[in-house]
């Protein structure tokens, strides 16, 4: 997990078994605490596929970190996985995606200006 | 369970399915297996993923069990078939499993269903107290 500014970095580079994914989901909930972060980018460029398992944890940790006032924007879906997971039944709805890590940190920069200023 | 399972004739390969790693091993062999029959791309990727949910049901709802794994000939095409077999509960109400996000534990629900939309060949065994066999098979195009 890398921090540059105000955003969490976290690239999924390896084929992920199940614990793992809840760690991961934990320890991000965590860490945007501990790092009052405002935006989380998830890269998944390297991910091969996405399951309802780890569809699931995009989903949550995109609610969680909604809640602890950070923007989740997963980055580098693959189209076969896109396809995929549409085919799935899982469309992501609350999850914000971009298909590049720039586009993903732009989206995340555009709403850190929109935030209101601090009295 | 009884009955012919609708097995990869020739060479097959069998893993057992018994832990989280297991569930990784499967997909990596449905994979390779998958590249090896010359599936699009999309097409691998829609049957590891049907894996991957399959794989995951058997070990968490079947406590475990196995996966045989091949590559299947009929009418001049080629295709891969995964079978995942347990001796676990069975599923006392298929319709109902089959229903996108019914679950019965603390899953999305579309393991079943979305394996079903995404492979070409579905086929679900199972027994009240006798277990669970899920066949399924993506075809080359
Ligand atoms: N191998 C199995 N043995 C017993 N029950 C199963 C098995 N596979 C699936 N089920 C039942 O079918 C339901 C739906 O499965 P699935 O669509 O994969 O959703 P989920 O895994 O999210 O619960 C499960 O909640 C479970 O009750
Ligand atoms: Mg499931």
């Amino acid at each position: 997990m890398l921090k540059i500014g105000d955003v969490l970095l976290v690239s999924i580079q390896v084929e992920l078994e199940d614990q793992v994914v809840l760690e991961l989901q934990d320890d991000l909930a965590a860490r945007i605490v501990d790092s009052g972060a405002s935006g989380v980018v998830i890269d998944i460029t390297a991910v091969e596929i996405v399951d309802s398992f780890v569809g699931r944890m995009l989903a949550t940790t995109a609610a969680i970190s909604r809640m602890l006032d950070a923007q989740t924007v997963v980055v580098g879906m693959r189209p076969a996985v896109a396809i995929t997971l549409v085919e799935l039944g899982l469309s992501l709805g609350g999850v914000r995606t971009a298909l590049t890590l720039e586009k993903g940190l732009e989206i995340l920069a555009r709403r850190d200006d929109s935030r209101p200023a601090q009295l | 369970m009884s009955g012919l399972a609708p097995v990869p004739d020739a060479e097959h390969e069998s893993v057992p399915i018994g832990s989280n790693d297991d569930v990784v091993r499967a997909r990596q062999l449905v994979r390779a297996l998958a590249q090896q029959c010359k599936l699009s791309l999309v097409d691998q990727t829609k049957l590891v993923t049907a894996a991957s949910e399959l794989a995951r049901n058997t070990l968490v709802y079947g406590g475990g069990g196995v996966m045989r794994v091949g590559l299947v000939r009929r009418d001049g095409r080629v295709g891969v078939t995964a079978v995942f077999e347990d001796s676990g509960p069975g599923i006392p109400d298929v319709d109902q499993a089959l229903t996108d996000g019914w679950t019965s534990g603390g899953g999305l629900g579309l393991g079943l269903s979305g394996a079903r939309r995404l492979v070409d060949d579905f086929t679900l065994q199972t027994e009240v107290g006798g277990g669970t066999q899920v066949a399924v098979t993506k075809w080359a195009r």
